[in-house]
């Protein structure tokens, strides 16, 4: 058996995995085609084992290994969709931008409407309306203050 | 003995630093209580090295010298060049310590001889007056400790110049003296032009001393050394373009601090700072140090005859220009300002003359008396609440100690026997007349030099007379005061001085009147005759001037001449246009390139660093599978190239 | 491996039968990446994983052949299954499982097979085995790995344990980390 068969298949699986993962959106597909992409290299360990004769059969174990580690893989990784679904209601990746800086304020006019920061103002205004009502008494009247801090 | 004049310079320094920093410790009280608890802690700290550094001054000068007391030493003849003992011939000089520079060797040590000492105690007497009278004077100030302070670095920076012995440590005492009087003409300032004056002063010397750096240099390479008796025993052996252009940059150092023309705009405007400042360094102390070091180093000069030349020509101009400018002002501080500038051209024309001992006589006499001028000036403004003469008048019953001193003063200044200046003052006559037919001067200079010292006789005869009528005779005007503004004093009602300003005015005026009379058998009697003759010109021509009409000003006889001598000639105006517009224009525009081009370059490079920066983050969109992509381009890439090359 | 290499014009018969299998497996591959229903993305890996127990079969390696078909064919698809099921994924075609990324992805999936084809013919191209049967049995490998590689095979068993464990942390909302 030429080795090179085994190689080129293994080569193409990969690449059809590499497109997978980069053009798909469904998240689920993704670990498909990540699932794909694990199966070229299996097929690559079988291979190499057979061809080279090893005696302790490290490319068939490895093999058999790396099934068991993406049987792990796969269900962590559905554990993390389906969190998300949970989370965010899609599986969509090109939804999911919480990776990218949010927008500095001041560039468009909808950034700043942010959920963040949106409490703040109201919160500071009324901060301000409360410290001018204590402070205008004060200056006012020294009676008063001397009574308030006999009240503190 | 070295260790006594090391004592006198580090004692007023140590109590400048004490006085910086110990008056207001422990505690920082704030309030009135705490400021005069200060100010007398300070009055102290000042008054009291001060007057142990006056005592070595004199002890240094009796035991040693043989001192000014003697007369012996200062008696030789005007033309005899180095009579005043070149120094090293009988001083004694102590080095400390050696600084090693690599090439020069900077010797720290003082020297003692009569020269030194003869300054040293005018400097020390004059400090320790000036120090008592401020406690009375700025009474109540809050900033007295920093100024009291400041005099005691004064103190000492100028005994280091008195005292040095090489060239370097002179130039130490020399910029601290420039720094001081800084720091002390701007002790007011809240007054705008207070701090104008004071940055004025500051410039305008700095400028001279660039000049007297570089003069230093030349000597010292020429010489090999800094010290200054090596200096001096090396001058045979300089060519003489060495020794001029040397003597020359030395000369624009004196000009700058001995506020000689051209450079002597500075000392009327430093005028702002408070009276006793005025006294203490414009007129006794820091603009004798200019005169002194051309005294020190006099064998340089006197071998430099074109230097000598440009001295006896700025010496005429100065002395001549700045009498007629004092004859026309109405702040009697100035007038005493303009006199000084005058008095010091005496100086540099006796130094120019020939005769360094006539030049350190009327030193140490013009010291005395204008001390006594200025410290008496400020009494009556201290009474008067005002600067200017038309607020005077008839003060001779209300400030009777104060006119009595004052009068010596004058009688100094304008060269009347007995007082002091009456003996100084025709030494330096006779210095100039004879060095007009003999001597180092080229005739023309001498010529021009004798003419202009016999009508600034005159002149100065002339203003005397002016501001000692005007402010002591006839009738005060009624006249609403203004506020008292800062520069002046605060007290208004026209009484005697306190007695911390008392005393030290009738101290001074003991070696005002008397100290001329140990130089006696050297009078010139016909010279004196002449001299005594041309001031009582001067005096009687404003008298009668003063009598017709005792309340308008007698300076109206310069007629159209007037104008210009009350702006001193359009100096200072002719230095606003030459120099300081340009200079600021060109600063405006440095500032507007500053702003414009450099700053511009600066934000215009975060400018476009941020515009790339939206490039770039245009990329960072969040999506985790276009990162991904990149990522496997770039390793494909990167293993591509990596079979390929590699 | 220095014998002389077999022509490439003439094929055995276990080769003919890999190649077909092969083809059988990229072919399936290509129609998980590329259809537009999610369900049968799934059955196509399914083939796909199934042709590829038959290439292992091909290669002798019978034991990871079994292991691959009970494994992948009856685990982990059928987790994937459960996966498009509870996100409620729309049964039948949909138009947007493809993001905009597509052609980016083609190209670099192209380069990449291009890049790794190129290589691995012009390593391996006189690269050949005999194939011998038994050499994947269950025997040998079960002895390769009691005997040689006992330590991997625990600490896997420990990896598979942890997994297990984050699954279910992460799978279950009444657990909470500590605030």
């Amino acid at each position: 058996m030429h080795v090179v068969y085994p190689a080129i298949v293994s080569a193409l699986l990969f690449s059809i995995g590499v497109y997978g993962v980069l053009a798909r959106r469904n998240t689920i597909l993704v670990l498909m085609s990540v699932e794909l992409m694990l199966n070229a290299v299996n097929l690559n360990l079988v291979v190499f084992d057979v061809w080279l004769r090893d005696r302790l059969h490290g490319g068939q174990v490895l093999t058999l290994f790396v099934i068991v580690i993406a049987a792990a893989e796969i269900g962590l990784g559905l554990a993390i969709v389906l969190a998300l679904y949970r989370n965010r209601q899609t599986v969509d990746l090109d939804h999911l931008r919480a990776l990218a800086e949010p927008s500095p304020p001041g560039v468009t006019a909808t950034s700043d409407a942010t959920p963040g920061t949106d409490p703040a103002i109201p919160g500071t205004a009324l901060a301000h309306a409360t410290s001018g009502d204590e402070t205008a008494p004060s200056a006012a009247g020294p009676e008063r203050t001397s009574g308030r801090r006999e009240d503190s | 003995m070295i260790i006594f004049a090391a004592l006198a310079v580090l004692l007023p320094f140590l109590s400048a630093a004490a006085g910086l920093l110990g008056s207001r410790w422990p505690g920082h009280a704030r309030d009135e209580q705490g400021d005069e608890r200060a100010n007398r802690r300070a009055a102290w700290v000042a008054v009291v090295p001060t007057g142990i550094s006056a005592v070595l001054a004199g002890w240094l000068a009796a035991t040693h010298g043989a001192g000014f007391g003697g007369g012996e030493v200062l008696t030789s003849s005007p033309s005899g060049g180095t009579g005043n003992g070149g120094p090293g011939t009988d001083g004694v000089t102590g080095t400390l310590t050696v600084v090693d520079t690599g090439s020069i060797p900077i010797s720290v040590g003082l020297v003692v001889d009569d020269l030194a000492a003869t300054a040293g105690v005018l400097v020390t007497v004059v400090a320790l007056a000036v120090q008592i009278y401020s406690v009375g004077y700025l009474r109540g100030d809050r900033r007295y400790p920093s100024y009291s302070a400041f005099i005691s670095l004064f103190t000492s920076a100028m005994l280091l110049v008195v005292y040095a012995a090489d060239l370097l440590v002179l130039y130490v005492g020399w910029e601290i003296m420039g720094l001081c009087s800084y720091l002390l003409i701007g002790h007011w300032w809240e007054d705008r032009a207070n701090s104008r004056a004071a940055v004025k002063a500051f410039l305008v010397t700095r400028l001279g001393d660039v000049g007297f750096l570089f003069g230093i240099f030349v000597l010292g390479a020429a010489a090999d050394s800094f010290k200054i008796n090596d200096v001096l025993a090396a001058v045979p052996q300089m060519s003489s373009g060495t020794l001029i252009a040397a003597t020359l940059l030395l000369l624009a150092g004196v000009a700058g601090k001995s506020a000689q023309v051209p450079l002597h705009t500075w000392l009327p405007d430093a005028m702002a700072g408070p009276t006793p400042i005025s006294a203490l360094i414009h007129a006794a102390t820091m603009v004798a140090a200019g005169i002194f070091i051309v005294a020190r180093l006099y064998p340089a000069f006197l071998a430099a005859g074109p230097t000598l030349d440009v001295l006896a020509v700025l010496a005429a101009l100065g002395m001549l220009g700045a009498a007629l400018a004092a004859l026309a002002q109405d702040d009697l501080k100035r007038v005493l300002a303009y006199s000084t500038i005058s008095q010091l051209a005496y100086m540099a024309a006796a130094l120019a003359a020939g005769s360094d001992s006539a030049a350190i006589f009327h030193l140490v006499t013009h010291g005395a008396f204008k001390a006594l001028l200025f410290l008496c000036a400020g009494a009556v403004i201290h009474a008067v609440g005002s600067n200017l003469m038309s607020m005077m008048g008839g003060l001779r019953k209300e400030l009777p100690i104060t006119f009595v001193t004052m009068t010596i003063g004058f009688a100094a200044l304008m060269g009347l026997p007995p007082a002091s200046g009456f003996f100084s003052k025709d030494e330096v006559l006779a210095a100039v007349e004879q060095a007009v037919s003999q001597g180092p001067l080229t005739d023309a200079a001498a010529l021009l030099l004798y003419g202009s010292a016999l009508a600034t006789v005159a002149v100065t005869g002339a203003y005397s007379t002016r501001a000692w009528l005007r402010t002591f005779f006839g009738t005060r005007p009624i006249v609403a005061l203004p506020e008292p503004a800062p520069g002046t004093a605060r007290v208004i009602e026209t009484h005697e001085a306190p007695a911390t300003m008392k005393w030290p005015i009738i101290v001074l005026a003991v070696p005002a009147l008397l100290l001329g009379l140990v130089r006696i058998a050297d009078v010139h009697w016909g010279t004196a005759g002449l001299s005594v003759a041309v001031a009582l010109l001067g005096a009687g021509a404003v008298y009668a001037v003063w009598r017709s009409d005792p309340l308008s000003d007698p300076a109206r006889m310069l007629g159209p001449l007037r104008a210009p001598c009350e702006r001193a000639f359009y100096v200072d105006s002719v230095y606003q246009w030459v120099f300081a517009r340009p200079v600021l224009a060109l600063a405006r525009l440095v500032v507007r390139t500053d702003d414009r081009v450099v700053d511009g370059a600066v934000r215009g490079s975060g400018r476009v660093t941020l515009g790339l920066s939206g490039l770039v983050r245009l990329t960072q969109n969040g999506n985790a599978q276009l990162y991904v992509t990149g990522l496997l381009a770039g390793v494909l890439l990167i293993s591509v190239g990596a079979v390929m090359f590699g | 491996m220095t014998e002389a290499v077999p022509s490439y014009l003439s094929p055995t018969g276990q080769e003919i039968i890999f190649l077909l299998l092969g083809a059988v497996a990229v072919g399936s591959g290509l129609l998980v990446v590329t259809t537009r229903q999610l369900v049968h993305a799934a059955l196509w890996l399914v083939v796909c994983f199934g042709a590829l127990a038959g290439c292992y079969l091909v290669l002798t390696a019978e034991f990871v052949a079994w292991v691959q078909v009970l494994i992948y064919v009856g685990a982990v698809v059928v987790l994937l299954l459960f996966g498009i099921m509870l996100t409620r994924a729309p049964i039948g075609r949909s138009a947007d499982l493809d993001s905009g990324n597509k052609i980016v992805a083609a190209v670099v999936a192209v380069a990449t097979a291009a890049v790794l084809v190129t290589v691995v013919i012009d390593g391996f191209r006189t690269a050949y085995t005999p194939l011998d049967p038994g050499a994947g049995a269950a025997k040998e490998l079960g002895s390769a790995i009691f005997r040689n590689w006992v330590l991997p095979f625990e600490a896997l068993s420990v990896l598979l344990l942890a997994a297990l464990i984050g699954a279910i942390v992460i799978s279950r909302t009444d657990i909470r980390g500590r605030d």
